[in-house]
């Protein structure tokens, strides 16, 4: 029987981040013994390709833009034609520290999405104003959909079991915000069983994000129409032979 | 106004609201091309429930008959989203022709890596057959 490094995949979505893909790869294969990585690279026009290659991870590149969500959906078709259990998320930017991922995978025992939150209690991740307003709604009614507690919706740090693998990879939405939000909505209405465990956030390598009012009150706007898509649109069923 | 014309102009904003909403519902429409329709249809049903709000309207930017004001606001609309169609056409327009350009050089790839194996070219005159 492999472990569960074995039968995990690390997905890593990138774009133009040649400074920071290699030494991240590096990091992931080097702390997981075991796992495999691939870095989708999102249409970057960097080296961000052959960094990640020259790490040794596996690389496949999108030939435009196609967002997280685009990114992300290649990465559990891939995993699920090359027959692997679990599927991580993992910024490419090496703001989630690759010695949790073994934290997720332990939660995937009992659960089939599990997020790395950010303000669970762990590390100095703090965000104001609409933002934060935002991120507390969405926390509050996705606790609500999932049916159980959930601080940080948002986070780009998740572990996927082998029935989310199945759904995703036909059913991941592409929308901005929705690979986040709508993706945990589509799940928890599939029936598979959403928890969390805290995670620490690394100081990003490129800055902090921003906390323009404007720009958070459109991303609040968003995020909410995010989450009213996700509720109203009617419930995707598990493919056949993963439940 | 008469009792019909105030129920057409109530029931029209209602019909294309529930349209607009279900399209998104069942993922025919996405989110982004959602947005001006929902706008357009929320203005609308301002206007149709409260006409005092399009008179009100009317006189701020100095539109003597409120009626044309709404004719102005439905042709911008109609136009920007013209506009948006045009511009995301043109988007897909080139992504198509990236795509097309990658499937004609991984043929390329392809054909190569059969020579290298096989010795033969698919696309090269039969030279057994002659």
């Amino acid at each position: 029987m492999p472990t569960a490094l074995e039968r995990t995949l690390i997905v890593m979505p990138a774009l133009n981040e040649e400074t920071n893909v290699g030494a991240v790869v590096r990091e992931v294969l080097g702390t997981l013994p075991g796992v495999s990585c691939i870095v989708i690279d999102d249409g970057s026009r960097d080296e961000t390709a052959r960094q990640a290659n020259l790490a040794g991870a596996e690389v496949a590149q999108l030939p435009f833009n196609l967002g997280v969500g685009g990114a992300m959906r290649l990465g559990f078709r891939f995993a699920l034609e090359n027959d692997y259990d679990n599927v991580v998320q993992v910024d490419s930017d090496g703001q989630h520290n690759p010695s949790e991922v073994t934290t997720l995978l332990q939660g995937l025992e009992h659960a089939d999405i599990v997020i790395g939150a950010r303000f669970a209690g762990k590390g100095a991740y703090v965000v104001k104003g609409p933002r934060r307003w935002a991120m507390s709604l969405l926390s509050v009614v996705m606790s609500r959909v999932a049916r159980t507690k959930l601080t940080d919706t948002t986070s780009g740090f998740k572990a996927m079991g082998p029935r989310a693998v199945a759904l995703f990879a036909s059913n991941y939405p592409a929308e901005y915000l929705g690979d986040t939000i709508e993706a945990l909505v589509i799940a928890a209405k599939a029936g598979l069983t959403i928890t969390q465990v805290p995670t620490e956030m690394r100081e990003r390598a490129g800055g902090t994000p921003s906390q323009n009012p404007i720009k958070a009150a459109v991303y609040l706007a968003r995020a909410a129409l995010a989450l009213l898509v996700g509720l109203i649109r009617p419930p995707t069923p598990l493919p056949r032979d993963a439940s | 106004m008469t009792t019909a014309s105030y129920v057409l102009g109530v029931v029209a904003s209602l019909l294309v609201l529930i349209i607009v909403i279900e399209m998104l519902r069942r993922r025919r429409l996405r989110e982004r091309h959602a947005l001006w329709w929902l706008i357009a249809g929320i203005l609308a049903l301002i206007a149709g429930i409260f006409p005092k709000t399009l008179e009100w309207a009317a006189q701020l930017v100095g539109v003597q008959l409120p009626t044309n004001l709404v004719f102005f606001v439905g042709i911008a609309i109609l136009f920007l989203v013209c506009l948006q169609h045009s511009a995301e056409l043109t988007t897909v327009e080139a992504k198509t022709r990236t795509l097309a350009e990658q499937s004609a050089m991984q043929e390329l790839r392809i054909r190569e890596l059969e020579r290298q194996l096989t010795g033969k070219d698919r696309l090269a005159p039969d030279s057994d057959g002659e």
